[in-house]
């Protein structure tokens, strides 16, 4: 129970001193007009309800996930503070959410890429509180499910669990940027062009910067199930991650 | 396990390769270019609600990048840790 206890403190420390990551990915405080901020918020709320509940129910099921839950929690941690430069000359950070997504669900990803958000806009002026409710979306509900889906995809297509793992995390790390993007082209269509012209130039700040660190999340979070698969099986088997006799 | 240090230092060279290639580029952050961007299409665009917290510095903010890095190292290591002991001790080791 200790180490339990243990583990919660830990995991707020992470939480409470969460950097700000100057050089990132997060719509600045401010930049989302207020229509599109209420906007983003009442449509991620209903996946941070399912999520919670989620939690909840997992924990519920075997106490013992507790740990793996903080693992998946800090690996999105510690990946989401890394500033990585990128080929285009600029730097962003990866998202870390796939792996939990992987092992726990997409909506598990959206309480604890919340909590992130929350703590970097309050302490660290990185992202804001105005655009909470769209950086959630994009980082926590589109990125998860995109990374969810894919692993699940691919498992049913019979795909090698490596290439699984890279593909849904590396397309989710993508995901999430690609949304950002969507999302400020939406608020800030171009004057002539419209909306289509604003994504492109979006697309081209956050998108392609951020194809050379997919593929770093995707390499990582491999590592990180392979850690995982020798190591703690009997979790991933009941947690329906990889079939027995895989 | 010799699959996983392919794996990580293909990481590492992704991650530092940037700088080799193309070393005097800025690598100034996305979201500062999606500011720029954002003052290109919409001139008169300004941000309507502003941090209530800063980082006094850019020390302290390396201060509080520092922690989060060990703390978050600390429970993955933590992690790691107890379950490859936990395999020795109950000799389930290959």
């Amino acid at each position: 129970m200790s180490r339990k206890i243990y583990f919660m403190v830990l995991t707020l420390l992470v939480l409470t001193f969460y950097p700000n990551p100057a050089y990132a990915m997060h719509i600045m405080e401010g930049f989302l007009p207020l229509p599109w901020a209420i906007f983003w918020a009442v449509i991620t709320l209903p996946f941070l309800i399912y999520g919670l509940k989620s939690i909840k129910d997992t924990v519920e099921e075997n106490p013992g996930f507790k740990m793996l839950l903080a693992f998946a929690g800090a690996f999105a941690f510690v990946l989401s503070a890394l500033k990585i430069p990128s080929v285009t000359g600029s730097s962003s950070h990866p998202t870390g959410v796939g792996l939990g997504a992987i092992l726990f669900g997409p909506t598990v990803m959206t309480v604890i890429g919340v909590i992130i958000l929350l703590f970097q806009a309050l302490l660290l002026a990185h992202g804001g509180i105005t655009t909470l409710g769209a950086n959630t979306f994009s980082m926590a509900v589109v990125g998860p499910l995109v990374s969810y889906g894919i692993y699940k995809g691919a498992q049913k297509a019979g795909l090698p669990r490596g290439l699984a793992v890279f593909f849904g995390a590396a397309l989710g790390d993508l995901a999430t940027y690609v949304t950002t993007s969507i999302q400020l082209a939406a608020a800030y269509p171009d004057p002539t062009g419209g909306i289509a012209a604003s994504l492109t130039k979006f697309v081209g700040v956050f998108a392609l910067t951020q194809v050379p660190l997919a593929v770093s999340e995707g390499l990582l979070t491999v590592v990180a199930v392979n850690f995982l698969v020798s190591h703690n099986k009997s979790d991933l088997l009941a947690l329906s991650v990889i079939k027995r006799e895989g | 396990m010799r699959k996983n240090i392919v794996l990580l230092l293909l990481a590492v060279v992704i991650v530092f390769m940037p700088l080799v290639i193309n070393p005097d580029a800025e690598y100034s952050g996305a979201d500062s270019e999606a500011e720029a961007v954002i003052a290109q299409i919409q001139p008169d665009a300004e941000p309507w609600f502003t941090p209530l917290w800063e980082p006094p510095s850019g020390e302290i903010e390396s201060l509080l990048f520092a922690l989060q890095a060990a703390a978050g190292a600390g429970v993955i290591c933590y992690f790691l840790g107890y379950h490859v002991g936990k395999r020795k001790g109950t000799g389930a080791e290959q």
